[in-house]
C-alpha cells in the first residue's frame, strides 16, 4: 500500500482561493454587508412605509 | 485540528459536503419555504389577517369622530362612569379610544355581522388585547388602525390593555358585546 | 509608549493569554455578573409578584423592578459578557495581543458609567418605562443617557476587537483563515455593530425630547428603529452563544466542525439576514404593510432559520464525530451516553442547545409568523419565548463557558465542584419549565408586563380560566428553581474567584513579535484533509444519532406549527 498523499502547504499555496472563501476570510466585507442589509431592507423600507401612511379624512 | 484554531487547510471552501449535512439543509429548506409561503397563502385563502389599511391622524380629529357615532348609537350608560355603549348598524365604521387609562366608548356588535373597526390611542401606546377571543393588537397614538371584524359568537368579550401603559396600566380593561339579532 | 508584548500560556489548555487581554476579558466578565447579580434579585421580586397567590409588590414597585431587571439581564449582563467573549476569541484564540488596551480600557468605563447611570434613573423610581421604553412614554433624560454610554462604550469594545484581527494577521500569529469560533465571533460584534448604530439613531433623539430640544417622537417610526436595536442586541447573543457551543465542543472534545463551508455559511446568512427579525415586534402594528411584515419577518424566507437549523445539527454532529472517532462508535447514542454528564461546562452547553432550539426556536417562529402573531403578540408568551432563548440559550452557554475560564482565566480552582455538577440542571431545567408555563399561559391571553391579571375590584374586569392562574403558578415555582441555580451559579464563580485555591505556573513573560509568529500548519494527510473523519457513523451518516435528534425536532416543530395555524382558524375572521 502506498503512503497516503499529504497536501504540503507550498503546494497548496498555488491553488486560488474561491470567491466565497475570500468573501468569508474578510471581516470587514461582512461588516460591510451585515450594516447594509438590514439597514435598506428592514429600516430604510419601514421608514419609507410609514413616512407614506396617507392621513385619514 | 479542532473548531478553536484556524482552519487545517487554507482552501477549505471545496470541502465536499457530508451526507448528514447535506440531507439535513435540504429537508431543513423546504421547511423554511413551506413556512414562508404560508404566510402569503393565508392571506389569499385564510381568514385572519391582520388589515393593512392605516391613517395618519391627530387625536382631536380622531375624538370628534368617535363622538359623532357615541351621539348617534349609544343605547346605554354603564358603570359609576356612564360608560357609553355603542350599538353601530351592521357593517358600520366603529370607533374605539384607548387612553391613559379606558378604552372608550363600549361597543355591542351583532353575532355575524362584519364591522371596520376604528383604533387609535389618545396618548401612550397601548395594547387591544381581546379576551377570551384572544386577538392582539398594538394601538398607536397619531394613527388610526382599521381592522375589518366579524363576531362569530355572541356573548360578552373583555378588551384588556395588554401594552405596558404606566402605573395604572392593570386597571385598563372594557367589554365588548357581541349580541344575536 | 511601549506595546505591552506580555504573554502567559496556560500549562493545561496551551492557551495564550495576553496580559491587557487577560485583564479586559476578567473585568468585562466580572461586570456581566455583577449585573446578573442584581438582574436576578429583581429576578426573584418580579416572579413573586407574578405568582397570583403571592403577588409581592405593590405596582409601583413591579414596574420599577420589572424595568431595571430587563435592562440588567437583556442589555447590561448580556454585552459586558460578550464584550468578554469577543477579545476571548479575538485575543486568546488568535495568540495575539489585544489591539488598541487603552481605547478598550475607555470602552469598558463608559460601560460601566452607563450601566450606573441608567439604573440610578430607573430605581430613583420616575424611570420605570421598561426595557423598551416607548415613546411618547417618557423616562428621566438620565436614563437614555446611560444606554447611550453604554452603547458608545461597547461600541470602541467591537471596533478593539477588528483590532485585534488586524493586528493578529500582520503579526502573523495565525495562518490561513480565522478559526470557526472567532468567525462566529465576528459575526456577533457585526451584528453588534448594527445593533449599536440603530440604538444611536433612535435614542439620541430620545434623549434630546427628554430634555426638550426635539418636540415630538413619533410612536411607530419609535417602535422601528428601536427594535432594530432591541431585537438586534439578542441576535447578538444567538451569534454569540452558537460560538460558545462551537467553542465548548472544542474545548472538551476537541471536535471540528464538520465543514467548515456549511457552518461558516450558516453565520453568514446570520451577518445578512438574522436582524431582519426586529420585524417580529411590528406584526401587530399599523401602518406597515404586509409585504414588509413577511418579508423581514422571516428573515428573507427563514434564511436565518436555516442557519440556526445548520448550527443545530452541527454543533452536536461534531461532538457526535469526535466522541466516536475516540471508539463511543456503538449504535446510535453510545456517544450521547458516554458524554461527561457531570462536567457543567459540556451539560450547561448541551441544556442550553436542546432548550433553545426546542422552545425558543420553535415559539420564535410562531410569533414571527405574521398572522400567528395575532394570538401572541404582547401576551406573557413573548417573555416565555425570550426566557427560552436569551436565559436558557445564552446565559446558560455564557455559565458554562465560565466554568472553563476559571481555572483558565483567573487561575483559580473551581469551589463546590459538587454544587457545579448540578447548577446546570438545576438552573436549565427550571428556567425551561419557567418559559414553558409562561407560554402556556401566554396561549390562554395572559398579558406580559401586567401588574394585577385578577383585575381585582374593577368591575370591567376579566376573569382569566382557573388554567391561567395554575400555569402562572406553576411558572413561578420553576421560576424559583431557577433563581436558586442563578444563586449556585453566583456562589460558585465569586467564591471561586475570590477564595478558590491558587492555580500558578502561568506567568507573563516579554515576547516578541517574531517569537509569537505561528509556526506554519502541518503536512494533513489527504483524505483527512478532504472528509475529515474516518469510517465511522451508521448508513454513510458519520452522524446519525444527531440526524434523529434533528427530526425528532423537525417532527415537533412541524405539529406545533400548523396546531398554531388551527388555533388561529378559529378565531373571528378578520381583514
Amino acid at each position: 500500500m502506498a503512503a497516503p498523499q499529504t497536501i504540503r502547504p507550498e503546494d497548496e499555496a498555488d491553488e486560488p482561493v474561491p470567491a466565497m472563501q475570500q468573501l468569508l476570510d474578510n471581516p470587514f466585507l461582512l461588516l460591510f454587508i451585515g450594516i447594509a442589509m438590514p439597514t435598506v431592507l428592514y429600516v430604510v423600507w419601514g421608514v419609507m412605509e410609514i413616512v407614506g401612511i396617507p392621513l385619514a379624512r | 485540528m479542532s473548531a478553536i484554531q484556524p482552519p487545517a487547510v487554507r482552501v477549505w471552501w471545496k470541502q465536499p459536503l457530508d451526507r448528514v449535512e447535506g440531507t439535513w439543509i435540504a429537508i431543513a429548506f423546504v421547511w423554511c419555504l413551506v413556512m414562508f409561503f404560508m404566510m402569503p397563502y393565508w392571506h389569499v385563502y385564510g381568514k385572519q389577517n391582520l388589515s393593512n389599511e392605516a391613517y395618519r391622524t391627530t387625536p382631536e380629529r380622531y375624538q370628534q369622530k368617535t363622538q359623532e357615532i357615541v351621539d348617534r348609537y349609544t343605547v346605554r350608560t354603564e358603570t359609576d362612569l356612564k360608560v357609553p355603549v355603542v350599538h353601530p348598524p351592521a357593517g358600520s365604521d366603529v370607533y374605539l379610544i384607548a387612553r391613559l387609562w379606558q378604552w372608550w366608548p363600549m361597543l355591542e356588535l351583532e353575532e355575524g355581522k362584519t364591522y371596520r373597526l376604528h383604533l387609535a390611542s389618545m396618548d401612550w401606546l397601548h395594547g387591544f388585547s381581546l379576551q377570551p377571543e384572544n386577538i392582539n393588537v398594538e394601538v398607536h397614538p397619531g394613527y388610526e388602525h382599521v381592522v375589518t371584524l366579524t363576531p362569530t359568537r355572541a356573548g360578552t368579550y373583555s378588551i384588556i390593555c395588554n401594552e405596558y401603559c404606566g402605573i395604572n396600566h392593570h386597571t385598563m380593561a372594557s367589554r365588548l358585546y357581541v349580541v344575536k339579532r | 509608549m511601549a506595546i505591552n508584548r506580555n504573554f502567559r500560556t496556560c500549562p493545561t489548555t496551551g492557551l495564550v493569554f495576553h496580559e491587557q487581554a487577560d485583564r479586559l476579558i476578567r473585568w468585562n466578565a466580572v461586570a456581566g455578573v455583577v449585573s446578573l447579580l442584581v438582574g436576578g434579585v429583581l429576578a426573584l421580586l418580579v416572579t413573586l409578584t407574578r405568582w397570583p397567590a403571592v403577588h409581592l409588590l405593590p405596582a409601583d414597585w413591579f414596574y420599577l423592578v420589572l424595568t431595571a431587571h430587563g435592562l440588567d439581564m437583556l442589555v447590561f449582563w448580556i454585552i459586558f459578557f460578550e464584550i468578554a467573549v469577543l477579545y476571548f476569541c479575538g485575543a486568546v484564540l488568535l495568540r495575539c495581543r489585544i489591539a488598541a488596551p487603552r481605547w478598550a480600557w475607555l470602552g469598558f468605563a463608559l460601560m460601566v458609567i452607563g450601566a450606573v447611570t441608567n439604573n440610578v434613573a430607573v430605581f430613583r423610581g420616575d424611570s420605570s418605562v421598561m426595557f423598551t421604553s416607548y415613546a411618547p412614554m417618557g423616562a428621566h433624560p438620565a436614563f437614555y443617557l446611560g444606554l447611550i454610554l453604554f452603547a458608545v462604550g461597547a461600541l470602541i469594545g467591537c471596533f478593539v476587537f477588528l483590532g485585534t484581527l488586524v493586528v493578529a494577521r500582520s503579526e502573523g500569529t495565525f495562518h490561513g483563515s480565522l478559526p470557526l469560533v472567532t468567525f462566529g465571533a465576528v459575526t456577533a460584534c457585526i451584528i453588534a455593530i448594527f445593533t449599536i448604530a440603530s440604538g444611536a439613531i433612535i435614542l439620541i433623539p430620545t434623549f434630546l425630547w427628554s430634555i426638550g430640544l426635539v418636540s415630538h417622537i413619533d410612536s411607530l417610526m419609535y417602535r422601528t428603529v428601536w427594535w432594530a436595536f432591541g431585537h438586534s442586541s439578542q441576535q447578538i447573543n444567538v451569534a454569540a452563544h452558537v460560538s460558545i457551543w462551537y467553542a465548548i465542543a472544542a474545548i472538551v472534545f476537541g471536535a471540528k466542525a464538520l465543514s467548515e463551508r456549511v457552518s461558516r455559511t450558516a453565520f453568514l446568512l446570520y451577518i445578512c439576514f438574522l436582524q431582519l427579525a426586529s420585524a417580529h415586534h411590528l406584526l401587530a402594528d399599523p401602518g406597515l404593510t404586509s409585504n414588509w411584515k413577511i418579508f423581514n419577518t422571516s428573515y428573507a424566507m427563514y434564511l436565518a432559520v436555516l442557519a440556526s437549523m445548520v448550527h443545530g445539527l452541527t454543533v452536536p454532529g461534531a461532538i457526535e464525530v469526535a466522541q466516536r472517532e475516540k471508539g463511543y462508535n456503538r449504535g446510535l447514542f453510545e456517544w450521547l451516553r458516554k458524554a461527561p454528564w457531570g462536567n457543567p461546562v459540556f451539560s450547561g452547553m448541551f441544556i442550553s442547545l436542546v432548550g433553545f432550539g426546542f422552545l425558543g426556536g420553535i415559539s420564535g417562529v410562531m410569533m414571527g409568523t405574521e398572522q400567528l402573531n395575532l394570538i401572541i403578540h404582547n401576551t406573557i408568551y413573548v417573555p416565555g419565548h425570550f426566557h427560552a432563548t436569551v436565559v436558557v440559550g445564552t446565559t446558560l452557554a455564557f455559565m458554562s463557558m465560565t466554568y472553563f475560564l476559571i481555572p483558565v482565566l483567573f487561575r483559580r480552582e473551581l469551589m463546590f465542584p459538587g454544587l457545579a455538577r448540578w447548577q446546570p440542571y438545576l438552573f436549565g431545567l427550571g428556567m425551561s419549565s419557567f418559559a414553558l408555563f409562561m407560554m402556556g399561559a401566554g396561549t390562554l391571553g395572559v398579558p406580559r408586563r401586567h401588574w394585577d391579571i385578577t383585575f381585582a375590584g374593577n368591575p370591567l374586569g376579566y376573569e382569566f380560566p382557573g388554567t391561567a392562574y395554575l400555569m402562572m403558578g406553576i411558572m413561578a415555582l420553576s421560576g424559583i428553581v431557577a433563581v436558586v441555580g442563578g444563586i449556585a451559579y453566583l456562589l460558585i464563580t465569586v467564591g471561586s474567584v475570590f477564595f478558590g485555591k491558587r492555580i500558578g505556573g502561568s506567568e507573563f513573560k516579554a515576547l516578541s513579535v517574531r517569537e509569537g509568529r505561528a509556526s506554519p500548519p502541518a503536512p494533513q494527510p489527504v483524505a483527512a484533509a478532504i472528509t475529515g473523519h474516518g469510517s465511522i457513523g451508521i448508513g454513510g451518516f458519520v452522524a446519525p444519532g444527531t440526524f434523529t435528534l434533528a427530526l425528532v425536532f423537525l417532527v415537533a416543530f412541524v405539529l406545533y406549527y400548523f396546531v398554531n395555524w388551527k388555533y388561529l382558524s378559529t378565531l373571528w375572521p378578520l381583514s
